[in-house]
């Protein structure tokens, strides 16, 4: 059995050696640079497009908008995207001169000869200004006026979370080039699948001719689920023209400043409660901002309404949602996309009840909390695989929270002690895989091929980003034959030798991919027993059974489809239903420390129990706790894009600023597994679930230490002074 | 005409004396398993050994490497044979997109060949300079303690 064993990771070797080829390491032979000349307006009509004379300019090839073969659009969800401005820009680095030369220095020379005039228009930057609504979501259970009625207390608060970089350290990068007659893309690309459906718009080719290849790709956490079909297009675009391969490779400010971030939001709360804390009534407002153009954010804010009103029971709940408009680069995908925004919210906000009921919020939590047989805001019954409760327990023992909280009561209460101490917790769920029809519209595929001498090879177009899809592939696989994991391999994510298992994200690869592999690796075990008598045992046994069902063929392919469980309902009009399959559940409990002349904040300790169903590879899934939970910390105390007229103007790792292992505490993470019945092996998702919450429990903690109850992150040292000023 | 020692090889550069140390061992001479992560020295992607110390290659124009030593991620095991400081990254999940993996490694591997100790604070420092976006560190840190273990 493979399954819950640290098998090693299966990049490891390549990856610890410098052997791992990421794009920039790939010699291309006759390879182009390629380079973006972009907008410096963040919304404005192009007058003109001049180039210095004095430039060779015969040297290079240069692209705009005119030279797109088929539509002018980067298809996701709304076709509003150009893949190059063309008369209009709605954004500050918009794309809209491209340029390709074999010398990367004289390239990036070129961009600067190319000069562009702007005829100003007035951008908006706030979003509750816009009057442009990408998508606006109601959910509404019981009668909210009758629950606020009824209630003894009501409380109110409104809560700000900012934008944030998914700052993987490998930029983003992607190369084209036509071979016979297939132009092929290739490159740092989590969603091979979304490339090949932009591709076919922009070049007017179906996907025979076009081929969407990933290399090694040195972290996504979302940022390379959309931008990448724009970088494609770019470099399919000058490859054509060009008839010579090119390679765009953005620098880290251009990267930076040019690519998909989290979403900023306000969530606003008016929650009514009895006096002994049972919720009554939640009344909440949730607004993103989306950007220039729609991209992802109809799908992000969907996730982030459909965890607002968080862990709890409430019998009255009302969650109106919209994501707005405006002139700065798009907003896109990151994990957790839309629920970190939300659950903030709600997660803080029990301090501030907490305050108005004298009774604290663990007690509050408690008395709420989803146990199985709960009913959710969408009118979800939860009937299995509930662990909040127990990721809650666990997490308050281990971290001794209530004896901390009452050690630092006494510490905080002495003014001769140079910090002030705090300890502050959040729970939360977080549904695994694509929300409500979601999978039932993408339909996705995988399956098993037995080559003719004995191969077994996992195919899915999920990619290996580092968290250790192809790893736990195979540990999946291995189990559901009942042979050992290294007689499987993975194919490369490639679409012309994968199906569409659908993108890598929403925390799905392992619950629904390795799901839909563990189901084609059933049937190629039905198909070795009905047609060999058994099972293989041994290498030599694989080849002679190989033979036998591959009947003289070269391989033989088991592909399986997702099919919807016939009791999941969804009602994608009224946003009634099982919003989700099954939710992973997460507690986590943050232990502080603030310096009284600095405000400077350290964290000592984090725990965490995490309900995931199912570990595969324990130490793969503690690495996603521990990484993401670090990204949470970095949200919640450093991480803050500054935005002026429009642009990120800290684009760079200077002054952008994320963890470092100096500041990052030590994790203790306890796996909760209560298994789900349709998830492989009982497993759920971990992917994005460790980023939803580390904010809120750092805000607690603050709380806890001074006494300021602090609603926007990062809570950085100014924050903090500016609170303890008022 | 720069000499320099990669990875205990004699090598002469030829190409521009400001061009980047971290662009010569990527283009001129194909050691592409060291990686440009900021091109500014903050994320430490690119680190390097020169004459042993850990350096960021993006920093460091090629002729002030003249006449030294230059240690690559390459200069480590191979994948059938890792080091001891590579295998313990693989038993403890040190590395996961591996994007940063070559310059933590070199960074690392100095730190276990100086006589410094070898605890989580001394490790964490060791590492600050090294930005990694996956792991959250406590792995690395991890690998490089029991790296150092296995080598005493």
């Amino acid at each position: 059995m493979s399954v819950g064993k640290n098998e090693p990771r299966r990049d490891g070797p390549a990856k610890l050696t410098g052997r791992a080829l990421y794009l920039d390491d790939v010699n291309i032979p006759g390879c182009l640079h390629g380079v973006t000349v972009r907008s410096t307006v963040p919304h404005g009509k192009i007058k003109s497009i001049t180039y210095d004379p004095a430039f060779p300019w015969n040297e290079c090839v240069v692209v705009t908008a005119k030279d797109i073969p088929g539509k002018n659009v980067v298809a996701l969800i709304e076709p509003d995207q150009p893949l190059l401005a063309d008369g209009l820009v709605r954004h500050r680095e918009e794309a809209i001169v491209l340029i390709a030369h074999a010398d990367r220095a004289t390239a990036y020379e070129a961009a600067k000869r190319v000069k562009i005039e702007y005829e100003p228009l007035p951008p908006v930057f706030d979003m509750e200004k816009s009057d442009k609504t990408f998508k606006s979501y109601t959910i509404s259970r019981g009668d909210v006026d009758a629950g606020f009625a009824a209630a003894d207390v009501i409380v109110e608060g409104e809560y700000r979370t900012p934008s944030q970089e998914q700052a993987y350290i490998e930029n983003n990068a992607v190369a084209a080039y036509e071979e016979g007659g297939i132009l092929i893309v290739t490159g740092s690309i989590q969603c091979p699948y979304y490339v090949l459906k932009a591709m076919k718009q922009i070049f007017a080719r179906d996907e025979k001719k076009i081929r969407v290849i990933q290399t090694v790709t040195g972290g996504g956490f979302g940022g390379k689920e959309e931008y990448p079909s724009m970088i494609a297009g770019h470099a399919g675009l000058l490859a054509l023209k060009a008839g010579r391969p090119v390679k765009i490779v953005y620098d880290r400010h251009e990267d930076m400043a040019a690519t998909t971030k989290r979403h900023p939001a306000i969530a606003r709360h008016r929650t009514g409660l009895t006096k002994d804390g049972k919720l009554v009534a939640q009344d909440i407002e949730v607004i993103m901002d989306g950007g220039a153009y729609a991209t992802l954010s109809a799908v992000v804010l969907s996730r982030g309404t459909l965890h607002a009103a968080g862990v709890y029971e409430c019998p009255n709940v009302r969650v109106r949602s919209r994501v707005t408009m405006t002139h700065t680069p798009p907003n896109g995908a990151f994990r957790g996309f839309g629920a970190p925004q939300t659950l903030f919210a709600v997660e803080l906000h029990w301090e501030k009840i907490a305050d108005v009921l004298n009774i604290d919020s663990l007690t509050l939590r408690r008395r709420n909390i989803f146990k199985l047989g709960s009913t959710t805001a969408t009118g979800q019954k939860l009937l299995e695989s509930v662990g909040a409760e127990e990721c809650l327990q666990k997490t308050v023992k281990s971290s001794h929270y209530l004896a901390k909280r009452k050690e630092y009561d006494r510490w905080n209460k002495n003014p001769k002690n140079p910090t002030w101490k705090g300890i502050g917790l959040s729970v939360c769920h977080h549904g695994a895989g694509f929300t409500g029809s979601g999978e039932v519209y993408l339909a996705s595929r995988a399956g098993i091929a037995l080559t003719k001498d004995g191969g077994l090879i996992v195919l899915a177009a999920s990619t290996e980003i580092g968290q250790g899809t192809n790893t736990m592939f195979a540990q999946v696989a291995s189990d559901a034959l009942g042979v050992p994991a290294s007689w499987f391999s993975v194919e490369t994510p490639d679409t012309h030798k994968v199906p569409d298992s659908g993108p890598t994200v929403a925390s799905r690869t392992c619950m629904i991919v390795g799901g839909l592999v563990n189901r084609a690796v059933k049937e190629l075990k039905a198909a070795f027993e009905a047609e060999y008598g058994r099972v293989p045992r041994t290498p030599a046994d694989l080849r002679k059974a190989a033979a036998a069902l591959c009947k003289g063929a070269p391989a033989r392919r088991f592909e399986v489809q997702y099919e919807k469980p016939p009791d999941v309902t969804w009602n994608d009009a009224t946003y009634q239903g099982d919003a989700y399959g099954v939710y992973s559940y997460a507690a986590i409990v943050v232990d502080l420390e603030i310096d009284k002349l600095t405000y400077e904040t350290r964290v000592h300790k984090v725990t965490t129990a995490q309900d995931i169903g199912k570990a595969i590879n324990p130490l793969l899934a503690e690495g996603q706790i521990i990484g993401g939970s670090t990204q949470g910390l970095g949200w919640a105390l450093l991480e803050e894009p500054v935005f002026k007229d429009g642009v990120m103007i800290n684009a760079t790792f200077t002054n952008y600023v994320i963890p470092t292992s100096l500041d990052t505490p030590p994790f203790e993470v306890i796996l909760v597994e209560q298994p789900y019945s349709r998830g492989p092996f009982g497993a759920k998702g971990v992917g994005e679930l460790p980023m939803d919450i580390p904010g809120p429990a750092v805000a607690a903690a603050i709380k806890h230490a001074t006494g300021r109850l602090i609603p926007t992150l990062p809570v950085t040292p100014e924050r903090i002074a500016q609170a303890l000023k008022s | 005409m720069i000499k320099l020692t990669v990875n205990g090889k004699k090598k002469s550069f030829g190409g521009a004396p400001f061009k980047r140390l971290i662009d010569a061992l990527r283009e001129d001479f194909a050691l592409t398993g060291t990686k440009e992560g900021c091109g500014e020295g903050e994320c430490g992607a690119c680190t390097v050994l020169l004459d042993g110390e850990p350096v960021n290659s993006c920093l460091i124009p090629v002729c002030q490497a003249e006449g030294r030593k230059i240690e690559t991620v390459e200069s480590l095991g191979t994948p059938e044979k890792l080091s001891k400081l590579q295998a313990g990254f693989l038993a403890c999940g040190g590395a996961q997109c591996g994007i940063c993996t070559p310059g933590m490694l070199m960074t690392a591997h100095a730190h276990l060949k100086g006589s410094g100790k070898c605890d989580d604070k001394s490790v964490r420092t060791a590492l600050a300079g090294n930005l990694c976006r996956c792991t959250g560190y406590q792995d690395i840190v991890k690998s490089v303690i029991s790296a150092a273990k296995g080598l005493k």
